[in-house]
This record gives C-alpha cells, structure tokens and sequence, in this order.
C-alpha cells in the first residue's frame, strides 16, 4: 500500500491505495469523481484525460502514486464555481459535439488543453490541427464533425 | 408551434450531466456490499473442456466464490437463445446449438466463458481468474465460412452438420433465372462485406443485486432494452420471474446495435448475487469488449444483375454467405435474411430478384445486428453492382440509376417490402447540386496536376425502419411483436411526464421527445421529463434500435396524447361552460375560441386532480397510455455522393467531399438528425477504408485492440455536408421515418464507388486500406504495362 497525496479540484486528498493503483481508478474508485470515464486498456480512447499540473493526461497511464504531490483537474472542476460551466463545455453543449456523451469528458479535457497551448505557442488552431490534436480521443457517435466546430468554438470563447 | 417544437433546433436537455460529467452509467453505480466478476475465458477457439482446478483461485484473499458452468445449469438457468426463427428452403427449421452462459464441456470461441470469480475487488478478482486451472483438450477450428463449410471441417455444434444454420431463400428462382438469360447485359460481381466490432466507446458493464428478504433482483445494465432484458433473463433464463426482477439502463455510453442482446455476463453476474448473497458487478474490458460484444456484418456474396437493351434492370439474383459466429445470437437469424434480402430491390423498379442464404457457424464471437443490420450489406451489395454496371454499360452512374427508379407509391417489391413513399430522383438532383457533380471533370484535372488521383461514388440507399408491424415480424420467424408504448402523466401543477419504452443511448430523446409534447401543449420543454429505462418506472417497451424510436416510439407517445388532449378539452370546456369543438390549447393556456374565457394550463391538471368540478362519470386524474403498432415498415433513403482523392505513390485516400441528401420524413430536431447522420457516415467510412474484425485460421482475435482495429479518428474524417429532401411517411401519425442508421447503411458503397473511379480498378475490398488501395493500383499499372 502506498499512501498518496495531491490536490484535485482544488481540494486536498489523500488516500492509503494499493502500490499498482491507476491514477483513473484511484479517481474514479476512492474520490467517486465518475465523469473521468475508462474506454479501453491500451490508453487509446482518451476517455480519461484529466489535468496534472495543467497538462493533459491520459489518467489510465500513469499511477495514483505518481501524481503524489500533484494538482489534478478533472471535468467536475474545469468550471470556475459550482452553478458555473467552462465556455469549452458551453460550446460543446451549443455545437451539439456529444450524443452519448461517454467520451465527452474526455473531449473537453483535452480540448482546453490543446487551446492553452496553442494559445501559449501563438499559434493558430486551425481546424486541421483540431483534427490532428484530437488523434488521443476516440469518439464512435458524432463522426466528429461537431466536436471540431466545438472546440473551434470554445477557443473562441475562451479567449 | 412553439419555438420547441417539431422542426426546432433544441439544444439537448440531457448534455449539462454530461459536459460536467454528470452522467450516471452502469460502471458509476456502487451499490452495498458489492463484489465483483472477472471471468476464466477460454485462449482457444474450439477445445474441448476436461477439467476445471479452481482450488488455488479459491483460496486467494478476497476470493468469495469460484462457479462454473455445471453449477449454472445445475441450477437450472437457461440456455441464451435466439429469439427469430427462420425456415430452410426444405421446410427445415434453423439448426440451433445450445449456447450456455458459462459453457460446459466445450468452449467454441476465444473468450467463450468457462468460470466466474467473484471477489471483493476487481483486482483480487482478476489475480484469482487467472489462477483457475482450466485444461483443454484443443480441437481444430474455423473462423469464417468458407472454411466452415468445406467437406471434413470441424464440427462445432452436434445437431449443425456441415455446421450449417439454415439454407433460406427469398424472391422467384425461377423467373430471375430467366430474366437474367434473356438479359441485353449482365454484371457480376463476388462481394464481401467485411466484419466489424461495433465499439460503443462505453464498454458493457452489469451490477446485480439479489435481495434475499424480498426474493427480488435488481440489474443495472449497459442496454438498449431494458425490458426485452427481463423479459428473456425471466421466461428463457430462468433468473428470476418477471415481477422479481428490475432491470435498469441508466445512461448508457451507445449502443449500435451491441447492446441489445442479453450477455452471458449479465445472467452469470444475476445468478452469482443469489449465490454469494452480494451485490456482483462486472465490466468489460476494451480487450473483453472486442472478444465477446456481438460482431456486425461479415457476409459474402455472389451476385449478377441483368439489363435490357435499353438498360432497364430485369432481375437480380444474389447468393450470399453469413457468418453467425459460434453461436446465434438474440436477433443473428434475422440479419442476413429479413433484414437483408428484403431491401434488395434497392430505390429500383425490378421485376425480378431472388438471393438465397446459408449461413454458417465459425469459432467466433457471434455476429448480430451492428448498425444498419443487413440493410447495409443490401445497399453496399445493390450499390456497388449498379455503379459497376453503369462503367461497364458506358453510361453515367447517375443516370443508369434514375432510369431505374421507383417512381410511384406504393410500390411491392418482389422481396416483401411495399415502399410507402419516396422521391429518389429529388434526392439524387440535391446531393449532386450540393456537392457540384457539374463541377468534378474540373477537379478532377486539376488533381491530376498535383499528382492526385481524384474520384468521384454515388450511393442511393433505401432502408427499412421503424421495426415492426408485430404481426407482419410475427409471421417472418419473430418472437415478439415490435410495437412500443407510451404513457403521458400531467401532474398537478402541469408539468408533465413521459413513459416511454424507447431508450435513449445518444440519441437525445429527453429533448426530441420532449419536443413532441411542446408542439402539441404549447409548453417550454423545461416543463416536460422523459422517463425511460427503468422497467419499475415505465410498464412495458420494446426498447431503441432498426430506427424505430421516432417512427414507433413517438407515435406511441403521440396516440397518448390525443387521449391527454381529449380529456383535457372535455374537463375546459365543462369548468368554462363552452363546447369541445371550441376549445384550443396554446400559449399556456386552455381557452374558448374566440373569447376571452381560459384557464391557464396549470389550472386544468389542478381541476383533474382536485375532481371538484368534473364532468359527469369522468374519473379523477390526468394520465393516460397507449401502445402504437406500426401498420408498415417505414423507408428512409437518400443520395450520398462520396469523393476522394488517392495518392497513387502511397494508397493514401482522402475524402475531400461527402454530401448527403435524405429522406427521413418529418424531421423533430434537424440538430440531432444531422448529428446522427454524421455519426453515421463515420461509421460507414471506418468500415469502408478502416475498420476489420480479423481472426486468423485457428480462431485467434487479430484484431483485439485499438491498437489492432482501426477506429475512425478525427483526421480520418471530412466535414460532411448533409441535407434533406423528404416526403412525408404516410404510415405512422408524424410521417417519421427515422435516421438513425442510415449513415451507416448509405456511405460505405459510395467511398468505395469513389475509390475505384479514382483508381481504375474495380476489383477492391473493404476495407480499402492505402495498402489494399496500392495493390489495386499496382494491377493498373501492370495490366497497362502488359499491354
């Protein structure tokens, strides 16, 4: 057992959890945060980005015990308050970019990430580099159509 | 009509649990006491089970219990079963082998399962499955047809010999023969359509509960039919008796079709809470999920369509082989057959069409309905042979189609299908303006100049939707009808509830359905809740797949509220003394035409609840049900034209334009139906350049990962012009025809259509890979050396 401590959605947290214990499950399982979701076991689908440090993360590839210390942000923290919604998950809502909405966390994890640094790189994001960003997501629903104009739309608003 | 209403743009009700990751889905749920499954899953094929060893697993920590497939059995849960039975040419009824939920004495697919540990976590009990000894006695097998067909392959069930199902066949032999003979000219072609994991990104998932006190169990489970669920876990299952049993689909993570049937792991988890005493859950692994989640597709066919002189079509006939894996699933029959062969006749006026099918089984995981189910193997299989026709007959792909059409309704086809409606010609001129058809020999050159080779595929599909007229299915094999039911609920304070047997896995019913009774009530769809999955919550439903929920689902909810309608005029026109005739519902309010006497909305729920002041004999309360059975199959169709450009050094394709023209009837919220159309056309890309279920000669899965199965990504993909022609379905109260799969079912003939005329060859499979693409373009190359 090992015991880990990091701050997720701004609250500390800290658990006792088996050595092995995946940073998603460790999310999932102890905090109940359930809106990071698991996909597939190969870190494909990217149903489980997550925050770490202000990075994207794929929270099924690495260990709860390597984020100790860390600051983790998942979909239930990217708004500002608690009645508040991020202007990504505003967009995705008034783009109709989710139908079953399995990946949807997963989506707008990463989709403020790659404007963040788009935005910090002063580079344009495109919609060919939206598609190319979104290589780590796997969405079976919408065809990705409107996630692109989503994203292109939440980049928008967040600027 | 309401701003909300039919025809609105509505942005979801259900997206805010969603987008702050809200939702509840089966793996969410935690429930008391609750231990979980991992499952002993066969690494063979086909082997023959000796002896189980579960001594070590047994005693590891955390271990409760270790059950297998005597025990089930013993305990007299059932065999799963297919639920359509289908007759032989002879008269023969299909060859059914038993197909138990942890098998017995042979295992006959990898990943067929042969024990279940149950254990306080999922890690202890995954570390004690794979501590139970399992031996084999391995015995040679077969993963497609025509191995399984062969003189001398291995016999997979006792009572299929030649591992034969059934031997079916529809349509005049006779006369297709001879239209054929007689033809001006004949195309042939042998056509595969190739096999597909359907991948919902949400992985099946369970959590039974038994509740001693109450004899009573409770499922949450990753379904698109709750109730079609207990309703086979209970009367061929044998789990628990109907009113014993609750099964709950909460948010479910799509479905495609996957999530239909009753899994083994299902039954297994439901009888291992009564035997353990605890709650059990189980979910699948993405590996697991490509093992065991019923397969799509996976047919091969020979085909020849015959021509007059003038280039009419006169007959079609088409053999085709399917693969049904190693044992039938709930609907397997139905795909390759009634699903299949009756859309044969494609958007065409043809005399005469005959197919008939043989299918087999494989030591596979079984293959059912995916996405489009049969009618996508139809439309790729017509499509294809009339784009290639067109090439051979040196006329243009477009044209050579529209001579051909249906033109008048309804139409009888030789397959059983009576078209109800239809303007295929008005699809065909819109997508060919959208997507400028005028424009391409220009685009076309102008590729070439880049070294690009550029191409350009129709495909006019036609499907059938709306399953079913239950009576119709009931006389094809079904075992159950197909109808849906509705119950509308206004409570005192007007707000109101819908019941609906439908079940939403994506495709936003909360808002469409929601957008129905706007329309009718004149009420913001904030005031409306729809209630689905639960079978405690809504009495009985046939549940979401064949595009039935608009078509059968709405019109259900719709016959409800003209009873809702009826009442609430009866109860205004007594409290404001007027006539029924003259009252009108809108804006709030229930008033008397032409004056200035109303009540507000609110108040008529209140007065059929305080039934103080109610007509004469009318009982209290506001709530009525209905059930809708539809009279036809409905017929959404469409143009898709489809363009690519190939990179001939690399095989590489592109897909530069993909316009869609549909017919999907009335349309209740054109944001959703496009959004299921582009999802859609995704999946019929993935299947046409990307996507292939492969097992290799002994049965082992090749393609069991996302590493190994290539799911369409967002830089596979183009934009996707979509636009809709319709005429209105005359057969149901909306004239809905539904659009759910019609993506699938429309875009795999036209890519491939656009490849090959890019190319110049036509002999291409799916999935057209830049490999495939460049050994096709290694024959031109040869052939015109050769010359």
């Amino acid at each position: 057992m090992t015991k880990v401590t990091m701050t997720v959605n701004g609250k500390a947290r800290s658990a006792e959890v088996p050595d092995n214990t995946l940073l998603v499950d460790y999310i999932r399982e102890n905090l109940r945060l359930t809106g990071t979701h698991v996909g597939c076991d190969t870190s494909q689908c990217g149903a489980c980005v997550v925050h770490v440090n202000g990075q994207a993360v794929k929270a099924c590839t690495m260990l709860a015990a390597s984020a100790e210390g860390a600051e983790v942000t998942t979909i239930e923290g990217v708004a500002a308050g608690k009645d508040d919604l991020h202007p990504m998950q505003i967009a995705f809502k008034e783009n109709h970019g989710l139908q079953c909405g399995f990946c949807t966390p997963g989506m707008i994890m990463t989709a403020t990430d790659m404007v963040s640094r788009y935005k910090e790189a002063g580079k344009t994001l495109d919609e060919h580099a939206i598609r190319e960003e979104l290589e780590g997501n796997i969405c079976r629903c919408t065809g990705y159509h409107n996630i692109v104009k989503a994203i292109a739309d939440g980049a928008s608003k967040m600027a | 009509m309401t701003d909300q209403g039919i025809g609105a743009r509505v942005l979801r009700k259900e997206d805010k649990r969603f987008i702050t990751g809200k939702g509840k889905y089966t793996d969410d749920i935690v429930q008391p006491n609750q231990a979980y499954a991992a499952f002993v899953r066969s690494p063979h094929a086909h082997a023959n089970v000796k002896s189980i060893d579960a001594s070590a697993a047994e005693a590891m920590e955390g271990v409760e219990a270790v059950l297998n497939g005597h025990q089930l059995t013993g305990d007299g849960i059932g065999n799963i079963i297919c639920g359509w039975g289908i007759t032989s040419k002879d008269g023969s009824p299909m060859n059914m082998g038993a197909w138990s939920a942890l098998a017995t004495d042979k295992v006959r697919y990898v990943g067929d399962a042969v024990a279940v540990v149950i254990a306080d976590s999922k890690a202890q009990a995954q570390a004690a499955a794979e501590a139970v000894m399992v031996e084999y006695e391995v015995l040679p097998a077969t993963s497609n047809v025509l191995a399984s067909m062969k003189e001398g392959a291995p016999q997979i069930h006792e009572n299929a010999p030649g591992n034969l199902i059934f031997d079916w066949e529809i349509g005049n032999k006779d006369e297709t023969d001879a239209a054929l003979a007689s033809a001006h000219h004949t195309t042939t072609m042998d056509i595969t359509n190739n096999r597909l994991s359907p991948n919902p990104m949400e992985p099946r998932s369970a959590v039974a509960t038994f509740d001693e006190s109450e004899d009573h169990y409770t499922l949450y489970t990753t379904s698109q039919n709750p109730h079609v669920a207990r309703l086979v876990l209970s009367a061929f299952y044998n789990v628990a008796p109907e009113h014993k049993l609750r099964v709950i689909a909460p948010d479910v993570g799509g479905g495609f079709g996957a999530k239909i049937y009753i899994y083994p792991e299902e039954i297994v988890c439901l009888w291992a809470s009564m035997k353990t005493n605890r709650s059990v859950k189980w979910t699948s692994t993405r590996s697991e999920a490509f093992l065991t989640d019923a397969h799509g597709r996976d047919h091969v066919s020979t085909a020849t369509m015959g021509f007059d002189a003038d280039n009419n079509i006169v007959g079609f006939k088409v053999n085709t082989k399917a693969n049904l894996g190693a044992y039938m699933s709930l609907f397997s029959s139905s795909v390759p057959t009634y699903l299949y062969a009756t859309l044969l006749s494609g958007q065409y006026n043809i005399a005469n069409v005959y197919c008939d099918v043989q299918t087999y089984y494989t030591n596979t995981v079984p293959v059912d309905a995916y996405r489009g189910a049969g009618r996508p193997e139809a439309a790729y299989l017509i499509e294809r042979m009339i784009e290639t026709a067109a090439r051979e007959l040196g006329v243009d792909p477009g044209e050579l189609r529209r001579q051909n059409f249906v033109r008048e309704f309804p139409h009888q086809t030789p397959v059983i299908m009576a078209y109800d409606s239809g303007d295929f010609a008005g699809n065909l001129d819109q997508a060919k303006a959208a997507a400028d058809v005028a424009g391409f020999p220009a685009r076309k050159e102008e590729a070439a100049k880049r070294g690009k080779l550029r191409g350009l595929g129709y495909s006019n599909y036609i499907e059938a939707c709306g399953i079913a007229p239950s009576a119709a299915v009931g006389s094809l094999g079904a075992g159950v009808g197909l109808w849906e039911s509705a119950e509308v609920r206004v409570n005192p304070v007007g707000t109101i509830e819908i019941l609906t047997g439908s079940h939403s896995h994506g495709q936003g019913h909360e808002t469409t359905f929601a957008q129905l009774v706007s329309e009718r009530f004149d009420l913001p769809t904030d005031n409306i809740q729809i209630v689905h999955g639960d079978t405690d919550k809504v009495q009985f439903g046939m549940g979401t797949y064949g595009s039935r929920s608009g078509a059968v689902g709405m019109s259900a909810i719709s016959k409800a509220l003209d009873k809702v309608e009826a009442k609430v005029k009866k109860i205004a026109a007594h409290v404001l003394e007027a006539s029924e005739d003259d009252i009108v519902i809108e804006g709030g309010e229930v008033k008397v035409k032409g004056t200035d006497k109303a009540m507000g909305w609110h108040e008529v729920g209140l007065s059929a609840y305080t039934a103080h002041n109610l007509p004469e004999g009318m009982e209290p309360g506001l709530k009525e049900g209905a059930f809708y059975d539809p009279t036809n199959f409905t017929f959404p169709a469409g143009c898709y034209i489809c363009e690519v450009e190939v990179d001939p050094q690399t095989g590489v394709t592109e897909i530069v334009q993909f316009t869609a023209s549909d017919d999907f009837g009335t349309i209740i919220n054109p944001m959703i139906v496009e959004g299921q159309v582009h999802g859609g056309i995704a999946q019929g890309i993935g299947q046409a350049m990307m996507e292939h279920a492969v097992y290799d000669d002994d049965g082992q899965l090749l393609s069991g990962s996302y590493m190994d199965y290539c799911m369409p990504r967002a830089d596979d993909v183009p934009n996707y012009t979509v636009s809709h022609h319709s005429t209105t379905c005359p057969g149901n109260p909306l004239g809905m025809k539904g659009c759910g799969e019609a993506g699938a079912i429309g875009s795999p003939p036209a890519v491939i259509n656009a490849i090959t005329d890019a190319i110049g060859n036509n002999n291409l499979s799916m999935p057209a890979t830049p490999s495939r693409v460049w050994a096709a373009l290694q024959q031109v190359s040869a052939a015109q050396a050769a010359e």
